[in-house]
């Protein structure tokens, strides 16, 4: 197991954002699916370790979050929602600063470089300006920069939101490329048309696991979208 | 050599920030400049100094003001960066730096070196337009000076780490000017001396003395001198590290007030 959740809880005041969340993931593609304010940024932000909690454990590639964080945090590439791209600078300068804060210096980082922007076809363009790309290729860039320091783990939290359809496409076939070749992702939407029917996924709502199981499995033959909205509708009936 | 990577790179981005974005650079010469040149001039026929420490003779207001908007670049600056990391914080790239693998003091202690050195850079551009106007220092005080401001930049830098620890919003930066910059300013030595201040109240002398701005001025003033402040420079010393060490407090996710809806 490359990323493990056990009974993680995290509240903000007496609002419970996250409550005995679990599971268990192999490398390949897992989605986080789950309507806004389910708790899927929360649960980012504990497994980046911008928040921490007592209670439950994260543990990345058999590190702890909580015992040893830098270990962890140095086994995981993220790609947060909102762009965390420095527009003013040249694609290679974003992606060289981003190696440096991983330790990754000179002729290595420059190697690295070039392999991430050649595996994305943009090694042309290594000397534009992050502002002259589209939104779509600024986010295969940020993908391709999480992956510079060569993570077990890659999180990714509704990196679609804002790009049309084409991109958002191009993106969700690359993603699941990257997870076909060894890579843990979690790729957390509350969009099902992201989602594979190979793909695991897991269900959260009001900061709880609802389902954890292949997408095939789960739909069972009826489209996804709508056995998702019955779950989470029974759930808030219930 | 991971460490001194990482800081390097912070470093350099910072550096290129300040380089590309011109006008804050041209904002932070000319406040310094309209106060020397025309509050100054003003105020010199208004305010008679005698002769202190570390100056030997009689000093025009302009020769006396300026160690303190040396001072007082390096505090807008400190507030500046601060501000920058507020909206790095709303933008997202605050959360790129904090989930390197590397401590957090280090990365903030290496965004706090890269604010001050883009501070010194500045203070050195005024000390050249002032000697233009006529205001020459002592030649080595050019020199020795430079420790003294990386200390003062450090610990201004500090503050404003704190302080951008605490805000959530760049609305809220308007009360950082109001309830920071201002009083630290006024009730410094940078625009009197503290025997002026005592003329006129005993408390406001007393908090002059005790507030960090007027020691940052007086070390960069000795300094500027070739004299030592060993007082002021214990006081740097001990306000770098008390606001440091609550700005890391402050950005660790355990304490701090990082927490927040997400």
């Amino acid at each position: 197991m490359t990323l493990t959740v056990t009974d993680l809880g995290y509240s903000y005041g007496p609002k419970r954002a996250l409550d005995g969340v679990s599971f268990a993931l192999d490398p390949g593609f897992t989605a986080l699916l789950g309507p806004n304010g389910a708790g899927k940024s929360t649960l980012f932000s504990l497994l980046t370790r911008l928040f921490v909690t007592r209670e439950g454990r994260i543990s990345v590639a058999g590190h702890d979050m909580g015992t040893a964080p830098r270990a962890a945090l140095a086994r995981i590439g993220v790609v947060f929602q909102q762009p965390t791209l420095d527009l003013d600078m040249s694609v290679a300068a974003n992606m060289r600063y981003f190696a440096a804060l991983h330790g990754i210096a000179g002729r290595e980082a420059a190697r690295r470089t070039a392999r991430a922007l050649d595996r994305l076809g943009m090694a042309e363009r290594a000397s534009e300006k992050a502002r002259d790309l589209n939104g779509g290729h600024r986010r295969r860039m940020e993908i391709a920069r999480a992956l510079i320091h060569d993570p077990k783990v890659l999180l990714l939290d509704e990196p679609t939101v804002g790009l049309d359809f084409k991109s958002r496409q191009a993106i969700v076939e690359h993603v699941h490329g990257l997870a076909g070749g060894g890579l843990t992702v979690l790729w957390a939407t509350h969009l099902v048309d992201e989602i594979h029917d190979g793909d695991r996924v897991v269900v959260l709502h009001r900061g709880r696991v609802l389902a954890h199981d292949r997408a095939g499995a789960l739909r069972a033959g009826r489209p996804l979208a709508e056995v998702f909205m019955d779950m989470t509708a029974q759930e808030a009936t219930a | 050599m991971i460490y001194l990577t990482a800081m390097l790179a912070i470093v350099r981005r910072e550096s290129m920030r300040f380089v590309r974005q011109r006008s804050r650079f041209a904002a932070a010469l000319v406040r310094p400049l309209v106060w020397l040149v025309v509050f100054a001039a003003g105020f010199r026929a208004a305010l008679g100094l005698s002769i202190i420490p570390p100056y030997q003779t009689y000093i025009t207001y302009e020769v006396y003001i300026v160690p303190g908007l040396c001072g007082m670049i390096q505090l807008f600056n400190g507030m500046q960066s601060s501000l920058s990391l507020v909206y790095d914080q709303e933008m997202g790239s605050m959360r790129l730096l904090l989930t390197s693998p590397l401590p957090r003091w280090w990365l903030l202690l290496s965004k706090l070196l890269a604010g001050a050195l883009v501070s010194i850079l500045q203070v050195y551009v005024f000390l050249a337009v002032a000697a233009g106007f006529g205001i020459v220092l002592p030649g080595w005080g050019y020199v020795a000076v430079l420790p003294a401001l990386v200390l003062s930049g450090l610990m201004l830098g500090a503050l404003g780490l704190l302080i951008s620890s605490t805000i959530r919003q760049l609305e809220n930066f308007a009360g950082v000017m109001n309830f920071v910059i201002f009083p630290m300013f006024f009730l410094s030595t940078a625009l009197y001396p503290l025997w002026k201040m005592a003329e006129s109240s005993a408390i406001l002398r007393d908090i002059c003395a005790w507030n960090p701005f007027t020691h940052a001025v007086e070390l960069i003033r000795f300094a500027l001198y070739l004299e030592w402040a060993p007082w002021s420079l214990l006081w740097v010393c001990v306000g770098f590290a008390g606001f440091f060490g609550l700005a890391v407090l402050g950005y660790d996710p355990a304490y701090g007030m990082t927490r927040r809806k997400g």
